[in-house]
């Protein structure tokens, strides 16, 4: 044999040969927690009963798993781990750094309301049609999204938590539901593949996919590489799964339709993760491109939030107002990428969580004010306040806090986004941003004077069950009191957040992270 | 060779378009389907066209010599292909139900979630 003759290879050139400190582990933790879980709970596919019990001890463990991840984040700065020990950029590398850490536990955050509230919403047949599988499965596309140091990863992430998503959100089969997956399906898959072709011209150009490799080789290929298509097409692509304007239609046709918990989930989930990647990609990895797009991002995001603002003042349904609440989120979120620096990117990550939170929660409520009050519609929805005073009050809040007003989560990033705007000298942003949070607070303000306030009697039909399962109110509470939290003490948060800015702008942490000894 | 395959691409760009932009949603698959294929020739393209040179490092050497052929692509377009296959298949079952539940193939009939003529809001109370 040939192989015995030969002098030993050198494995240290090509191989991580360090043991792996057990700390590290955490990384890739919430994956493989997501997806171990996800597949017990196929074996158990018979056991239906046990489902919710076993997702709803999965995520909570998931909560605790990300939090002890961005505790060791916080202590120790960025992390990586790559696949099959090979050392990057051959291997798969998976690095969560401050924004990374900071969107999964949210993530898991509201993973875990959503696993409680499904508990009040999701029947029997929904459990055996595998409601808790998919939710687990896509969890782990979410958190693998967040978490991954590479961008074909980061595509097979979305892939994942894509088709988790179909299941969801045809669960139940009903003709809104099929209606409402087609736009869905179709236009995301194509805004999938859109981020797929740029991987591929990223690859072409840069030869590389690991996310460190390519912020570090990004200024030296400006000349040669065509980086502003790069960038155009990411914003695009990342832009059709955020549902930015003028590519967000699929999100009002389709979000109201599924079960009330997987709106809910897919409103503080899946635009969340597109918006992320936005941030990833342009700020960290090609920031001299974005710079130059800001006007147009810019352009976008006054759009978004106008779209979304006057959208959800025209419905009529509790949950297609909201659809469109998100969308003005979204805008608002892309104010902030296109205005950038510490404020303007800080602002756009803190006004993301703020919104995974809040939009959530109001999808809980939505579900709640239908139980309560028999309907999803305006016109027949009444005497809310009467029925469940506790409940007015946290919608109230809730209210409050999606318009941006003092004290809850919504203010404090569009205050950061208001002056980062001004401060660049982009006064018409800044004016969209306060005219979508005064237009949003006519459309809850108006919301809650029917549904709420106005009497049962003027409403028709309002005959249903006057108290609310403790499954459903939890979770509506829990998040409401986070809101609120966020609202009176920002203090630790904002600092976290504005070091999670500084990092994706001055990626050094990051890439020491993956290269420790510096350029290989 | 490169300049044939990107051509290549942008036929199959071109015919993908041209489908999605149609109202039949059979039609929009064929285009998601064709869509697939052309970023999997892409990607192929991308990495470079290496003819008749594997990359097999022979038994006593540790590293390759002189240029071979990039195997990565094959990795990244197998996974592409799996993955688009399955969401292929998804959407022909879940057009189906659509037809079969709608009564239609047409997207701009497709209005069961977002009814034409919707009452507008209440405007007083």
């Amino acid at each position: 044999m040939a192989a015995s003759t030969s002098p030993p290879a050198d494995l240290s050139a090509a191989l991580v040969l360090d043991p792996v400190a057990s700390a590290e582990w955490l990384v890739i933790l919430p994956v493989a927690w997501c997806l171990a879980i996800g597949a017990l709970l196929v074996m158990l596919r018979r056991k239906i009963d046990w489902h919710p019990y076993i997702a709803v001890l999965g995520l909570a463990g998931l909560v605790l798993i990300d939090v002890f991840l961005l505790r060791h984040v916080l202590a120790s700065g960025p992390l990586t781990m790559v696949m099959g020990r090979w050392l990057p950029p051959f291997g798969i590398a998976f690095t969560v750094d401050l924004s990374g850490a900071l969107f999964a536990l949210a993530a898991s955050v509201v993973a875990l309301a959503g696993g409680i509230y499904s508990l009040a919403d999701i029947n029997d047949s929904g459990r055996r049609y595998g409601f808790y599988p998919f939710l687990m499965l896509l969890m782990a596309g979410v958190s693998g999204a967040f978490l991954t140091g590479d961008i074909f990863n980061l595509y097979v992430w979305f892939e994942v938590l894509l088709i988790s998503s179909f299941g969801l959100i045809v669960l139940g089969s009903e003709r809104e539901q099929i209606d409402g997956a087609v736009k869905y399906g179709f236009l995301n898959l194509i805004a999938t593949t859109l981020f797929l072709i740029t991987t591929g011209y990223l690859y072409a150009s840069f030869g590389t996919l690991n996310m460190a490799d390519i912020a570090r080789k990004a200024e030296g290929l400006a000349g040669t590489a065509p980086l502003m298509t790069l960038t155009a097409l990411f914003v695009l692509a990342f832009g059709m799964k955020a549902a930015a304007f003028p590519v967000n239609f699929w999100l009002p046709a389709s979000y109201h339709t599924p079960r009330v918990v997987v709106s809910a989930l897919f409103a503080g989930l899946l635009t969340k993760v597109g918006i992320y990647a936005l941030i990833r990609v342009t700020v960290m990895l090609l920031p001299l491109q974005r710079e130059e797009l800001s006007f147009v991002i810019a352009l976008v995001a006054a759009l978004t939030m106008l779209v979304g603002a006057f959208g959800a003042l025209a419905q009529s349904d509790f949950r297609r107002m909201l659809g469109y609440l998100v969308v003005a989120g979204i805008g608002s979120i892309l104010a902030g990428i296109a205005v950038g620096g510490p404020g303007g990117i800080g602002g756009a990550i803190f006004y993301a969580l703020h919104s995974m939170l809040v939009m959530t929660a109001l999808y809980f409520a939505s579900g709640i004010a239908a139980r309560l009050g028999g309907s999803f519609s305006l016109s027949s929805l009444a005497g809310l306040y009467r029925r469940h005073a506790g409940f007015a009050a946290l919608t109230l809040m809730l209210a409050f806090a999606v318009s941006g007003l003092p004290p809850f989560s919504g203010f404090w990033p569009k205050v950061m986004l208001v002056k980062a705007a001004l401060d660049i000298g982009a006064w018409w942003l800044a004016g969209a941003l306060l005219l979508t949070g005064f237009l949003t607070t006519v459309v809850t303000g108006r919301f809650f004077l029917l549904a709420y306030w106005r009497d049962a009697g003027a409403g028709e039909g309002a005959t249903a069950s006057a108290t609310i399962s403790p499954a459903a109110l939890l979770p509506l509470t829990a998040l409401t009191v986070l809101a609120l939290a966020i609202g009176l003490y920002p203090e630790p948060l904002l600092a976290t957040i504005q070091t999670a800015a500084t990092g994706l702008a001055e990626p050094s942490a990051y890439l020491n992270s993956v290269f420790p000894g510096g350029a290989p | 060779m490169e300049a044939w395959f990107a051509l290549l691409v942008g036929i199959f760009f071109t015919v993908a378009v041209y489908l999605l932009l149609s109202k039949s949603i059979i039609r929009v698959l064929l285009g998601v389907a064709i869509l697939g294929n052309a970023v999997n020739l892409l990607i192929f393209t991308g990495g470079r066209l290496t003819r008749g040179v594997p990359p097999v490092i022979p038994g006593h050497q540790d590293t390759l010599t002189g240029p071979a052929a990039n195997a990565l692509p094959q990795a990244l377009i197998l996974t592409a292909i799996v993955i688009s296959f399955s969401f292929f298949a998804f959407l022909l079952v879940l057009a189906w139900r659509a037809y079969e539940e709608l009564q239609t193939d047409n997207t701009d009939e497709m209005r069961v979630a977002e009814p034409k003529d919707e009452p507008a809001p209440p405007l007083g109370y």
